[in-house]
């Protein structure tokens, strides 16, 4: 008998792009120096108070109308109480389904090999987020710099019917976020965690019917899109061979697991039966507000264009293919490099072969981000335009792309102090044309008008003396017709 | 003791002319702390290095006060009377302290209260209990014991409460002084240590009413860093006292005050309310109506219960951040749940301990139905028949407990059932954020009581000027603590 895979997602995302936290006036900023953005209220003093960022609201709202769910009359928080020291008040600032959140109810479609899906979302809450510990060999050490960042809950339903499905789902919310001027969605910093819940069903059975759904296990804190692929493919894979030996109703039982990255394992963290209280209330410190119309309308005209609709302007507009439109799409950062390249005049062919060839096989083998490379749109405009009005050669671009990168030059510097520029003045070919025959009377007698190769010797020949600087086309035609008239 | 026993209004008087200095007002003040320390043990700190102020034409400058050790002050040890923060040192104001330094005023010590405000008694604080100032063995009530104690003994004019159940207006009665928190929201809560969120007001102590209005004049006002504050800049409370009460109109519950509503009314208890109708006799006398109305007696008897349930549930949560980690003493073992249990179990009196276990029971997802949800809508249903109240009239005026201060021991402590509501409805007053003043009403075997007026929301400056015009009817202004044992 077949099995298919109910797979709900709990996807956390740290709204990176406000100015400041949640509740606190604290930057919110990601930092390497541990505890520099805190503000009493981040640590927890006797006496602190949350005040609530009106920003980090409009973007969850913000968040909540591009995934088609319905906003709240009225905002509440909520407190989750429970002790872990990485959260100083030991209660969370969060939002429970009732009241309801910033968003309930909607659904996101989106690609996944090319075909359209859709996931329903159970709801999208706004809350604080705690700060992160590293444990070292017999301490932990806390660090309060990301405690009271705003951070997104998205909640699915269990819609995903695979790893791959699940994991397409994340791309599309991570541009989602990306262009909303939400998130950086930077896994590395940590603004993207998920929790997987993955249960299995009798392929026959109809997934509707809650009776029929099997034991839901949870896979805590899985904190990279290939993670979510690989522990839903494990998780599948360890609850079908259960079923198949028999053993599904001890071996697969409510609890919560963790996904291991080294041995590619879930392993079993604690039982449903442990779960713990968290004895929410709503927050007596932040009366609820009425969302008036004015201000939902006010913020539902300003999202702007998302990925989708990019992607086929490019594909309309600019005449891009799809696949080169949906890799320019797939971070926003990346796409607006493109964009301001091309507004900047670079013929939007030639731009996006360069951003998606030479720049981001540059940011993959360097391992950073479009911003952090040298090269800016106004550069790569005056690169395209070298190449365009024939200063330089397109083997020479490659050349001049690298200096740029390794000497932080702008092109046109090093096109000039490399002495890159080509040679197109007709006298200057002339001469060098003809010291080249001078030179080699020899070949000349061998020289044969019918075979193309034949030409090779003598374009190396000025290549040669000018240092690759002569204009190709030039120097061909010219030697061409010089050599030619000789043979007559 | 020269300067203070006097009003505010005297002794800023006195230092614009010249008559006294801001020096020796300090002087005058640590002076008498540190006998009233040695008597009654109301303070946890005494700031014997208090600075004189400049004196300016804010009627504070320049002139001592005590602030509740629950507020925070930067760089002055802070401990909400709790070995939990017994060697914490805050390194933010609170902004209504903020707010108190800015207009001049001097602090001269820290006071004693209930730990963390939870109690009535003033005899849980980690300090030691505190003795009422005209009966050493009888207690000031809680939680801000200290501060009532020191202002009846005229350590200062005016010193700062908090007031969650009637923390602020108990005390108040049982010192023979004034006790006024106003509206929920009108003082910023931030750096206040918070008890229950939704009920915890900062008010002040004094020894008369415009003394009261002029001091939460100067404290009030939107705070960026309390959303429950709201923008009060159009109330002038002290310039609001004009003595004229003609056609306000007043209510008193007969369940509560009607001596016939009790089994076995002891001679205390008629006192009690001898002494009430008779200011109820001079409010009439001012030109005021006053009435008698019902309130349904179950939903009095519901009171004490939610207000029970919903502090401690409060609690619980907003002090979960007493863990030893970040501040206060680290707990002894080996990981941080285990330091965290030690910190709390050795840090906490067993009071508090009983109300987290309860908070935390009514909270738990299988009760909270039936406790915690029950008891905010029963918190609903009494503010609306209090607001009902406010529809026809300006303020409610009731008595304050059952009479004068209770002794440490002998009287029974848990509370007797038909006194009840007597004792614990001041509590209405936080349920809505009402305005609420308590004001000495009478003596009962040389020992103070009092009445308490209350309003409806945003109304503070008339529930203050009918208590202003009261109190000009009777002789209990600005009285300072006589021993009489």
């Amino acid at each position: 008998m077949g099995y298919k895979a109910m797979i709900g997602l709990e996807m956390h995302c740290e709204a990176s792009l406000t100015n400041s936290k949640v509740f606190s006036s604290a930057r919110n900023s990601y930092s390497v120096t541990p505890n520099e953005n805190i503000r009493p209220y981040d640590m927890g003093f006797p006496g602190v108070l949350p005040v609530v960022n009106k920003e980090a609201v409009k973007m969850a709202l913000k968040t909540s109308m591009v995934l088609n769910c319905k906003q709240p009359e009225y905002m509440y928080f909520e407190r989750k109480n429970y002790y872990y020291p990485d959260m100083p008040k030991n209660f969370q600032i969060t939002q429970e389904t009732k009241p309801i959140p910033v968003g309930i109810y909607g659904y996101v479609d989106y690609e996944c090999n090319g075909e359209e899906r859709r996931v329903r979302v159970n709801n999208i809450h706004l809350e604080e987020d705690a700060a992160s510990s590293d444990h070292l060999y017999d301490t932990t050490v806390i660090d309060y710099n990301r405690a009271g960042n705003p951070l997104l809950e998205l909640v699915t339903e269990p819609d995903f019917r695979s790893g791959e499905e699940a994991e397409s789902f994340l791309d599309h919310m991570r541009c989602v976020y990306q262009y909303l001027g939400v998130s950086e969605c930077d896994t590395k910093k940590g603004h993207i965690r998920c929790d997987v819940n993955v249960s299995i069903i009798d392929e026959s059975l109809d997934p509707e019917d809650p009776s029929n759904w099997g034991t839901k296990v949870e896979v805590k804190n899985v904190n990279s899109f290939g993670g979510v692929r690989e522990c839903i493919k494990y998780e599948i894979k360890r609850q079908t061979r259960a079923k198949e030996e028999g053993t599904y109703d001890t071996e697969v039982v409510q609890e919560t697991r963790r996904w291991d990255e080294e041995t590619g394992t879930t392993i079993s963290m604690r039982s449903k039966v442990d779960a713990v209280d968290y004895k929410y209330f709503v927050e007596p410190n932040i009366p609820k507000y009425k969302l008036t119309k004015e201000w939902l309308d006010e913020i539902r005209a300003s999202i702007p264009e998302l990925a989708y609709d990019r992607k086929k302007r490019y594909m309309n507009d600019y005449e891009l293919s799809e696949y080169d439109s949906n890799i320019l799409v797939k971070e926003k950062k990346i796409s607006d490099f493109f964009e301001e390249t091309v507004k900047l005049g670079a013929d939007p062919k030639e731009a996006c072969n360069w951003v998606n060839g030479m720049i981001l096989s540059y940011l993959n083998y360097n391992m950073i981000t479009i911003d952090e490379i040298f090269m800016t749109p106004e550069m790569l405009r005056d690169l395209i335009k070298l190449i365009d009005d024939k200063t330089i050669s397109s083997k020479q671009a490659k050349d001049v792309f690298a200096k740029v990168l390794e000497d932080k030059k702008e092109p046109m510097k090093v096109v000039k102090d490399e002495g890159m520029m080509q040679i197109t003045d007709e006298g200057s070919i002339e001469g060098i044309v003809d010291e080249v025959l001078a030179e080699n009377p020899k070949a000349i007698e061998t020289y044969d008008p019918e075979n193309p190769k034949a030409l090779d010797f003598f374009i190396g020949q000025v290549m040669k003396k000018t240092r690759g600087k002569a204009n190709p086309g030039m120097a061909y035609k010219m030697m061409k017709e010089k050599l030619d008239n000789l043979k007559k | 003791m020269k300067y203070m026993n006097k009003s505010l209004e005297e002794l800023h008087e006195m230092l614009k002319n010249g008559e006294v200095t801001s020096k020796e007002l300090i002087e005058e003040s640590l002076k008498i702390s540190h006998e009233v320390q040695e008597k009654y043990n109301a303070f946890v700190t005494i700031l014997d290095d208090a600075k004189e102020r400049e004196v300016t034409d804010n009627i504070l400058s320049g002139i001592p006060c005590g602030i509740k050790d629950n507020y925070s002050t930067k760089g002055v040890l802070s401990t909400g009377s709790s070995n939990t923060l017994k060697d914490y040192i805050p390194f933010f104001d609170a902004t209504a302290y903020a707010k108190l330094k800015e207009a001049g005023a001097v602090m001269v010590n820290k006071t004693v209260m209930d730990e963390f405000g939870m109690g009535g008694t003033g005899t849980t604080g980690h300090t030691g209990i505190v003795l009422n100032p005209w009966d050493k063995t009888r207690m000031c009530a809680g939680s801000s014991a200290g501060s009532a104690c020191a202002v009846a003994a005229g350590v200062y004019p005016y010193a700062t409460g908090s007031d969650t159940g009637d923390s602020i207006r108990k005390p108040a009665a049982y010192c023979g002084i004034v006790g006024y928190k106003p509206t929920y929201g009108m003082i910023s809560r931030y750096g206040l240590f918070p008890f229950a969120s939704s009920l915890d007001h900062l008010g002040v102590l004094t020894r008369n009413v415009k003394d009261a209005a002029i001091v939460v004049d100067n404290m009030k006002g939107i705070d960026k860093y309390d959303m429950t504050s709201w923008d009060s800049s159009k109330i002038h409370l002290a310039d609001s006292l004009t003595g004229n009460v003609k056609g306000k109109k007043l209510c008193y519950i007969k369940e509560i005050c009607d001596i016939t509503e009790y089994e076995n009314p002891s001679d205390e208890l008629k006192e009690h309310f001898n002494n009430f109708f008779k200011a109820i006799a001079k409010a009439k006398e001012l030109g005021m109506d006053v009435e008698e109305v019902s309130i349904d007696r179950t939903l009095l008897n519901a009171l004490a219960s939610v207000y029970v349930v919903i502090s401690c549930a409060e609690a619980t949560s907003n002090m979960s951040n007493l863990t030893g980690i970040i501040f206060g003493p680290r707990g002894e073992g080996k990981t941080w749940d285990e330091q965290t249990k030690d910190y709390r179990t050795k840090g906490f009196s067993s009071l508090i301990k009983r109300r987290f276990v309860i908070g935390s029971y009514v909270l738990q997802s299988k009760n909270q139905e039936r406790y915690f949800r029950n008891a905010q809508r029963v918190r609903r249903l009494l503010v609306d028949a209090w607001k009902d109240l406010f529809k026809k009239y300006d303020a409610v005026i009731l008595p304050v407990g059952s009479g004068p201060a209770k002794h440490f021991e002998g009287d029974n402590d848990m509370l007797s059932k038909e006194t009840v509501t007597l004792e614990e409805h001041l509590q209405v007053g936080n349920f809505g954020g009402f305005p609420s003043i308590t004001i000495p009403d009478g003596f009962i075997n040389d020992l103070p009581v009092a009445l308490n007026i209350t309003g409806n929301c945003y109304n503070d400056e008339t529930v203050l000027n009918i208590a202003y015009a009261l109190e000009g009817t009777m002789n209990y202004k600005g009285q300072i603590a006589k021993e009489v044992k």
